[in-house]
Order: C-alpha cells, then sequence, then structure tokens
C-alpha cells in the first residue's frame, strides 16, 4: 500500500459516498450502499492495521500538502499506534451503526444516511489529522451532522437535547480555538503538529493553554461537572447516535489530552497532574452514583459513562506506564462495550418502546440470544475478569495507585458502585418472571441484528484475553508520548514533586 | 501436555451437549455421568507425575507483561482438583436422582451450569498465576449463581441476591485493589515458590493492605465477617449445596486463601509481618463463632452452612500457623472436610426427597425410615467432629500436632473447643432421628410411615461416607500432597 494515499482514500471514500446518496432511488437500496461503503471502509482500516508498523513511534502512512504556505497550514495526515485503533473503532461501529438503523429509521432515510457517511469521513480525518487547522476544523464540522442526528431523528425532546449538546461543544471548541492560536504563535508558527509537539513553551503559556484545552476536551469526554448535556443527549438521540456518541466522540476529548495536553504541554500536564486526578475521581464516583440512581436504562448507561470515561482521563494523566496503556486500552473497550449496550437498548426500544428498567423481566427465558448477548455486555461492562473491560481497569487501577492510594480507592469505589448498578440492571431485566411492558411483542435477534452484536463479542473476549497484538501496536507511540512529557526535566520534577 | 485444558474443557463441552440434548432428558443425564468421570480420569492421570515431584506448565499466551494466561499443575492445585472432580461423580448421580425425584424445572440449565461450575473449579486448581486464577474464580461466581436461584421463588431471590451481591461486591472491591497494587509492586501475577510480593521491597503497612484486601477479596473462603453468603447460598438445590458449596466454591476460596498465603505472600513475609498469627486470630473467632451460630440453627442445612463456614478456617488456620505440620493439616483437610461434608449434604437432601422436612426437630423418628441416609449422616458426623476413623480425625490430629509444634497453645484450646461443639450440634441430630418418638402433623412433610429411602440418592451418600472412612484409612495421597507443597513452599 506505500504508494497510495490510503488515509485519504479512508477519509474521502465515505465523503464521496454521502455526495453519492442523495442520488440513489428507493430507500432499501440507500441502506445497502450505506452499508458496503462503510464496511469497505472498514475494511481498508483493518488493512492498515495489518500493515501497520508496530516497531516505531513514528508517523505512518503520513501525506502532506501545502494548503496556505504562507501560514504553514497543510493537509497533513498520518497515523500512530494510538490513533490507528481509533480509526479502526470508528470504522467498525461505523458499519454497525448502518445495520442498527436499519428499521429504526423509517423516514428522510436518504438524509440520515447522508449524515452517517459525513461524520465517519469527518472522526476519521480527526484521528488521521496532523494539521492543527485541519484537526480544528473537522472537530467543529463533525458537530453539524451528530446535530442532526439528534435533533431530526431523536425523540419526543430532541431539540432541547440537540441543542444542549451543540452550545456545551461549541463552547468548548472556541477556547481550543484561542488555545490553538496561542500555540500556532509561540511554537514558531507553523500548524505542523509534529513540529508543534517538539517546540518548547514557556510554563506560565502551558497552563493557560492547558487550561483553555481542558474546558474543550472535558466537555467532551465528559467530565464532571461539564457532563450534564451527555444524558440528554443519548437519552434523545437515535441508536446510531448513540453509539457514535459513547462509541467515538467521547473518546475526541481523551484523545485531544493525548494528542494536545500531554505532548505539546508537558509540564503543565505535570503541574495539573493532581487537578486531573480529583476531576477524574469524582467523575468515576459520581457518575457511578447518579447512574445508580436511574431508572431508565439508556440514561443508566449515558451515565455509566461519564464514570467509565473517568477511569481514562485517570490512568492518563497518572504518567505511570500501566496507567496510560490501560487509559488508552480504555477508550477503546467504552468505545466497544458501551456502544454495545446502547445498541442493545436500541434493539429493546424497537420493539417495545419503553426504556423503564422496571418494565422488563426474564429476558433470558423470553429471548435467549437477545439476553444472553446482552448479559454478556453487562458483564463486560462491569469489567469482569476475561473480558476487555478487566484489562482497561487493572492497568488504570495499578497505575494509579503507583501515584496517589486515594485516587486508587477512589476508582475501586467506582468499580463497586459499577458492578452495582450493572448487576441490578442484569438482575431486573434479564433474570426473574418474564415480563415486558403491556401490548408490546418482544422478539428475539434478528440475524442483521446479531451480525451487529458479534463482532463486538469479539473484540470484548480478545481484548479480555489477548491483548498483546493492540498492546504491542500502541506501545512504541505511547513510549514516545512518554518521553515527551519527561523531556524537560526541571520543570517534570517541580511538577512530580506532589507525589 | 494439554491434558489440565482436557480437564476444563471436559466439563465445558459437557455442558454444551446438555444444553443440545434437552429434549432427550435420559441422554442429557447420562452425559453428566460420563464427563465426570472422564474429568476425573484425566485430573488423576496427572497424579503420578505430581507425586514424583513435578509439576506440568501450560502457557497459552502472554495477556499483559509479566501475565500470562497460563496453566501450573502443582501439588496444592491437584489436591483441590481431586478433591472437585471425584467427588462430581457422585454428585453427578446423586443429582439425577434428586432432580428427577422432586420433579424440579429448568433440569437443562442445572446440568450445564453445574457443569460449567466444574469447569471453573479445576481451571482454578491449574491456574498458574493470580490472572487465570481470579478469570476461573469470577467464572465461579457467575455460573453458580442461576443454581441458587434455582427454584425462582421470593426466598431464592433473596438469597441468590445476597449471594451475588457479596461474592461480586467483595471480589469487586477489595480483589480488584488487591490485584492492582500486587501488579504494580511486583510487574507480575505469577504464583511463586518463595512469595511473589517476597522481594518485592514494599512498605509493611502496603503489603499487609494487600494482603488484608486478597482475605476479604476471596470471599469465597468464608472468613468472618465476610461468611454471609454461605448460608444465603442454602436457597439453592442440596445437590449444589453439596457439592459447590460444600467442595467446589468455598474450597475456591480456601484454595485462593493458601495460594496468596503460599506464594503471594510466602511464608517468611507472613511471619515477618506478623500476618500468620493475626489471620489465625481472626480464623479462629470464625471458627467458634460459626459453630455457636451453627447450634441455634434448627434448619438442617443452615446448620451445616454454619459448620462448613467454621471447617474452612480449620484450612486456612492450618496455613497460617505456618508450622509444616499445620499446613499438612490444612490441606488434608481440604480432603477431608470435603467428603464428609458432601455426604451431610446429600443426607439432608435424601431426607427432603423422602419426606419434605428441613428442620431438625421434624426428623424425630425418621432413623427408622431411612437407616442408610441416617447411618451415612452419623458416618459424616465423625469426620466433622475428627473420631476416628474419619478423614477428619487425621486433617485435625495434623493441625493439633501442628499447634504444639508451633507453641500456640490458644489455637490448641480452640480447635479442642470446636471438637466438642461439632459433636455438641452434630451427634444430636443422629439422636434426634434413630431415639426419638416421631411427632405427628408436620405441615407440608410426607407421614413418616410413607417415607422410603430413595435408592438413586442413597447410593451416592453411602459411597461417599464410605470415602471419608477411607481416607482416614489411608491418607496417604493427600499427606504427600500437603507434604510436597510445603517442601515447595520451604517450611
Amino acid at each position: 500500500m506505500s504508494g497510495l494515499p490510503v488515509l485519504s482514500i479512508l477519509i474521502l471514500l465515505p465523503a464521496a459516498g454521502a455526495l453519492a446518496v442523495p442520488f440513489l432511488r428507493g430507500n432499501g437500496l440507500v441502506r445497502r450502499f450505506t452499508l458496503g461503503v462503510l464496511f469497505a471502509d472498514f475494511l481498508l482500516a483493518a488493512a492498515i492495521l495489518a500493515a501497520f508498523d508496530p516497531t516505531t513511534a513514528e508517523m505512518q502512512f503520513r501525506e502532506a500538502q501545502l494548503w496556505v504556505p504562507a501560514l504553514d497550514m497543510g493537509y497533513r495526515l498520518g497515523l500512530d499506534g494510538i490513533s490507528v485503533w481509533f480509526v479502526l473503532l470508528t470504522t467498525l461501529l461505523g458499519w454497525i451503526c448502518v445495520l442498527a438503523s436499519w428499521r429504526a429509521i423509517a423516514e428522510r432515510v436518504k438524509e440520515f444516511m447522508t449524515c452517517l457517511l459525513a461524520i465517519q469521513a469527518m472522526m476519521v480525518g480527526v484521528f488521521c489529522a496532523l494539521d492543527l487547522v485541519l484537526f480544528y476544523v473537522l472537530w467543529e464540522v463533525m458537530l453539524v451532522p451528530m446535530y442532526l442526528i439528534i435533533g431530526i431523528w431523536g425523540g419526543g425532546n430532541r431539540i432541547y437535547a440537540a441543542f444542549k449538546f451543540f452550545l456545551y461543544t461549541l463552547a468548548g471548541s472556541l477556547l481550543f480555538l484561542v488555545g490553538l492560536l496561542a500555540l500556532y504563535f509561540a511554537g514558531g508558527r507553523t500548524f505542523d503538529m509534529l513540529a508543534l509537539m517538539d517546540a518548547e513553551y514557556p510554563f506560565r503559556l502551558q497552563v493557560w493553554v492547558f487550561l483553555a484545552f481542558l474546558v474543550a476536551f472535558a466537555v467532551k469526554v465528559p467530565m464532571v461537572p461539564v457532563h450534564t448535556w451527555l444524558p440528554d443527549a443519548h437519552v434523545q438521540a437515535p441508536t446510531a447516535g448513540s453509539i457514535i456518541l459513547a462509541g467515538v466522540l467521547l473518546k475526541m476529548g481523551a484523545y485531544g489530552f493525548l494528542r494536545f495536553s500531554l505532548p505539546m504541554l508537558p509540564d503543565a500536564s505535570l503541574y495539573l497532574a493532581p487537578l486531573m486526578i480529583a476531576l477524574s475521581a469524582s467523575a468515576i464516583v459520581y457518575g457511578g452514583l447518579l447512574a445508580l440512581a436511574q431508572t431508565d436504562i439508556k440514561k443508566l448507561i449515558a451515565y455509566s459513562s461519564v464514570s467509565h470515561m473517568g477511569f481514562v482521563t485517570l490512568g492518563l494523566f497518572t504518567f505511570q506506564q500501566n496507567g496510560m496503556s490501560g487509559a488508552v486500552i480504555q477508550m477503546f473497550n467504552h468505545g466497544i462495550t458501551t456502544g454495545a449496550l446502547f445498541l442493545f437498548v436500541g434493539l429493546i426500544y424497537e420493539r417495545t418502546h419503553s426504556r423503564e428498567i422496571a418494565a422488563y423481566g426474564g429476558m433470558i427465558k423470553a429471548v435467549p440470544i437477545f439476553g444472553v448477548l446482552f448479559a454478556a455486555f453487562l458483564l463486560a461492562s462491569m469489567a469482569v475478569p476475561g473480558t476487555n473491560g478487566f484489562i482497561g481497569e487493572i492497568l488504570v487501577l495499578a497505575g494509579t495507585f503507583g501515584v496517589s492510594g486515594w485516587a486508587g480507592t477512589a476508582g475501586v469505589l467506582g468499580a463497586l458502585i459499577g458492578a452495582a448498578y450493572l448487576l441490578g440492571l442484569y438482575r431486573q431485566v434479564l433474570l426473574g418472571p418474564v415480563k415486558i411492558p403491556a401490548g408490546s411483542v418482544m422478539q428475539d435477534l434478528r440475524r442483521r441484528e446479531l451480525a451487529c452484536a458479534l463482532p463486538l463479542l469479539l473484540f470484548v473476549f480478545w481484548f479480555g484475553l489477548y491483548p498483546k497484538p493492540f498492546l504491542a501496536i500502541l506501545q512504541p507511540s505511547l513510549d514516545h508520548l512518554m518521553t515527551q512529557i519527561t523531556q524537560s526535566d526541571e520543570a517534570a520534577t517541580e511538577g512530580l514533586a506532589w507525589k | 501436555m494439554i491434558r489440565p485444558l482436557l480437564a476444563i474443557a471436559v466439563s465445558l463441552a459437557a455442558a454444551a451437549l446438555i444444553l443440545c440434548l434437552h429434549k432427550r432428558p435420559d441422554a442429557r443425564d447420562t452425559v453428566s455421568v460420563v464427563a465426570a468421570l472422564l474429568k476425573f480420569a484425566v485430573v488423576i492421570s496427572l497424579a503420578p507425575l505430581v507425586l514424583a515431584g513435578g509439576t506440568l506448565e501450560l502457557t497459552l499466551f502472554e495477556v499483559l507483561p509479566g501475565v500470562d494466561f497460563a496453566f501450573r499443575v502443582d501439588a496444592l492445585g491437584m489436591v483441590f482438583a481431586t478433591v472437585s472432580s471425584l467427588l462430581w461423580i457422585f454428585a453427578a448421580l446423586y443429582s439425577i436422582g434428586y432432580m428427577r425425584s422432586l420433579n424440579e424445572h429448568a433440569q437443562t440449565r442445572f446440568f450445564a451450569a453445574f457443569a460449567v461450575s466444574l469447569s471453573a473449579a479445576v481451571g482454578g486448581a491449574f491456574a498458574a498465576n493470580l490472572f487465570t486464577l481470579v478469570i476461573f474464580y469470577e467464572l465461579l461466581s457467575l455460573v453458580t449463581y442461576p443454581l441458587v436461584y434455582h427454584k425462582e421463588d421470593g426466598e431464592s431471590w433473596g438469597g441468590s441476591r445476597r449471594y451475588v451481591v457479596y461474592l461480586i461486591g467483595a471480589s469487586k472491591s477489595f480483589l480488584l485493589a488487591a490485584l492492582a497494587l500486587t501488579y504494580q509492586l511486583a510487574g507480575s501475577l505469577e504464583f511463586l515458590p518463595q512469595g511473589l510480593l517476597a522481594g518485592s521491597g514494599a512498605d509493611g503497612w502496603l503489603l499487609s493492605a494487600v494482603y488484608l484486601c486478597y482475605l476479604a477479596g476471596f470471599a469465597k473462603a468464608a472468613v468472618m465477617p465476610f461468611h454471609a453468603w454461605l448460608p444465603a447460598a442454602m436457597v439453592a438445590p442440596t445437590p449444589v449445596s453439596a457439592l459447590l458449596h460444600a467442595v467446589a466454591v468455598v474450597k475456591m476460596g480456601v484454595f485462593c486463601m493458601l495460594r496468596v498465603i503460599f506464594h503471594v505472600m510466602g511464608v517468611d513475609l507472613m511471619g515477618s509481618l506478623g500476618l500468620g498469627i493475626a489471620t489465625a486470630y481472626l480464623v479462629s473467632f470464625t471458627i467458634v463463632m460459626a459453630s455457636v451460630y451453627a447450634l441455634t440453627r434448627d434448619d438442617l442445612k443452615a446448620r451445616l452452612a454454619y459448620s462448613t463456614v467454621s471447617q474452612l478456617s480449620y484450612i486456612i488456620l492450618g496455613a497460617v500457623l505456618l508450622t509444616p505440620m499445620a499446613a499438612v493439616g490444612g490441606i488434608i483437610h481440604i480432603a477431608a472436610h470435603a467428603f464428609s461434608k458432601i455426604t451431610l449434604f446429600f443426607c439432608a437432601g435424601s431426607i427432603y426427597c423422602a419426606s419434605k422436612r428441613r428442620n431438625i426437630s421434624d426428623l424425630a423418628g425418621i432413623g427408622r425410615r431411612l437407616p442408610w441416609t441416617m447411618a451415612a449422616f452419623f458416618i459424616g458426623s465423625l469426620g466433622m467432629i475428627g473420631i476416628p476413623p474419619s478423614g477428619g480425625f487425621v486433617s485435625k490430629w495434623y493441625l493439633v500436632l501442628g499447634s504444639v509444634e508451633g507453641r500456640e497453645m490458644v489455637f490448641l484450646t480452640v480447635l479442642l473447643a470446636s471438637a466438642l461443639l461439632n459433636a455438641a450440634y452434630f451427634l444430636p441430630v443422629t439422636y434426634t432421628a434413630f431415639f426419638e418418638p416421631e411427632k405427628p402433623g408436620i405441615p407440608g412433610a410426607v407421614a413418616l410411615q410413607e417415607v422410603r429411602e430413595i435408592p438413586m440418592v442413597a447410593v451416592p451418600l453411602l459411597l461417599t461416607a464410605a470415602m471419608s472412612l477411607a481416607l482416614g484409612l489411608a491418607p496417604g495421597f493427600f499427606v504427600e500432597l500437603a507434604q510436597l507443597v510445603m517442601r515447595a513452599a520451604g517450611v
């Protein structure tokens, strides 16, 4: 694949698909076409992963075209061992979203599929981008299709939810822009992210930019206290919207920390790590407690995301080998597991039009395939040993205990609370006498729905038992990041003094 | 080489077959018995190698740096695997009789989950490190859950809820913390003969905290105050209580603790940090208190459950006294308690199947109607009290010698006092059954004249009773294994 601009193809394939969809006739054709395009995109991403060289931390599959030479702004793409996994996750969830919307979306199918294709092109673009402007533009534009997905195909209160989502993220993004410009001027007037990573910034500037970025990224992750848009957006969004939100968009915030805050602002990152750890620990516990109080399945899973993403930011800011690789694997896991959980909530809702936890019971008996698979994903979310969640959790906690006993204890408490609400959901919905909302029929999974769930299940056990390939590809890039952070010794020791 | 894997796979494959054969009960139940025989054959075929002082290693793949998915057959694992796979044969036969005579629902689910439980138990026994062990440990919690709520009535939902909340709660909090800390401190989760954490150089307080997290996290060992799940689990059908909650599940907990004591902490660390003696006091309290609880219970299964809580702590006591004799006693007690307690539970089930009676006070006069069952109950009681020639005598003898050897008179007193308490709550059962005049008009029970032994249920319990005596007469196999464990641990 050496000569081909594979990353451009990866981005442009769904983009071209989005342009082609309006010219197709018939909803069936539109669905099949979108599925085909996104599946091809997934296969391409898998091929890229297979061709990825795990021995180097260098950016691979690089492409660079100067765009505005005067500003050193360009079309720069590349993947390292971290982003390659998120490209895979994005493209995997992409075609699963099409299958999940096969029947759920019956109106304005064309427009919906255009949105799916467009958002995929933008998300993949964000993970591939190595130019600040390109990154920022895609990061911003991505909001539009998501806004439409929630606002047009969402539930009863969709306009409010879509607007809240848009406002929160936009507010964060504005500060992101200010931070970017500060880096541009202080880092030698270039938008080349790799060059900006190598530049040195004064400590005070780093702190200010870090705080500006923090707002932008914290909204996306989301971290407490800027998480309140998430439950609204999730509950109102159609299934595919929830899967994309949980699976990919939430990762953008953590990815921002990985790509910008840590390598470009290492001193500020070290200096403010206690703050980040405290925020993460409170997100883990507080998000868990909120989830514990929910009576709506979708809300419960939405709040559980706040708690689980807390583990990601917690692990990142331990600056420990274990904690950081745990954080990245936890990001990927959360995409798989929570994506799957939202898929299943969607399947329930499609059949019975109720998301009340108390309205269900005995699903394993009533619909055994559905029940067993849902159980498997709940257990993965609970991080039972042998599933992917456990690997992420144990690595993050090991890293956290290395720097702070209190934060580690908070993490364990969060894990316990997680077990409580997930086990509660498991017992209520899956076990006991069969119960479904009146006037509805609960059908077991169809083949199309199985095709959505099984690939995700494969990842649950693959990463639960044999995460080595993941870690092997990740490791060089993570090591490189670690050296970037610890390079500036002076401030590093100053920042680490809190330990 | 692949025999450890084979031993695990046999019962997993059996579970799959059982699910497929749900419409043909006879074929389905044959699968259980055949699988049990096969499994035991595979496990015992590993014995000569282990007795010769060897171990069998099988590393499947690396999970994390320093953590493999790997199996190792050693003496300690062999004790646990032999006991659970051997007793599965009898439990499988017994279950068939029990479930059929009561016309129980969901028998396919029952037998399938039962088979997977045995895979989990043997997988844990042969696990080469904490990661692999914990996978099977959690699998056992999850797969026994449907067995506990099997009846699906109000009482069993309540009991099973307590069961799963305690077990998962303990492992999600304490065990998770212990594992994370161990991995951070040692960079590995391997079992080492001298103890994984022995060379970590970490602070003593931190290591003590890790150890306490393990003790609380492996709640299946039922050390007080983490025991309440076990009496709650008694809502399960009796074969489950017999094999799982007297042998596989609880022994898994104790086995994990032995692994932690010998191969994670190591004997030296346990001694130098004073953790051995501290644990000894804790389990002594459990031994006595659980016996006192047992004394006050009229429900036969509840009495047996509290007796199990008490007896499990004997095993841990043997290990934490850190003397060779005591440890040998503790390890033999894994087998001795298993054979006797499974017999006692089989008897409780036999009584229930034949007469629908659960309370000890309702058993007056039943000995004449169920002579074989109650005779077996008596033999099982001997093992619990530790009267020769039962297996319980051998293990308690070593435990007593061990506490004398360690000059620990407190624990000697505890052992003797507990033996008296055991006698006080077990012997009256036999007495009531044989010598008290029958009571008329017990609601829900079968009239005494119509009570008959059920052969399919009575035969397995006689066999296990005989084995509990045989273990007392010829304990050589388990003594040798126990001594091998101690030699490896350098005691």
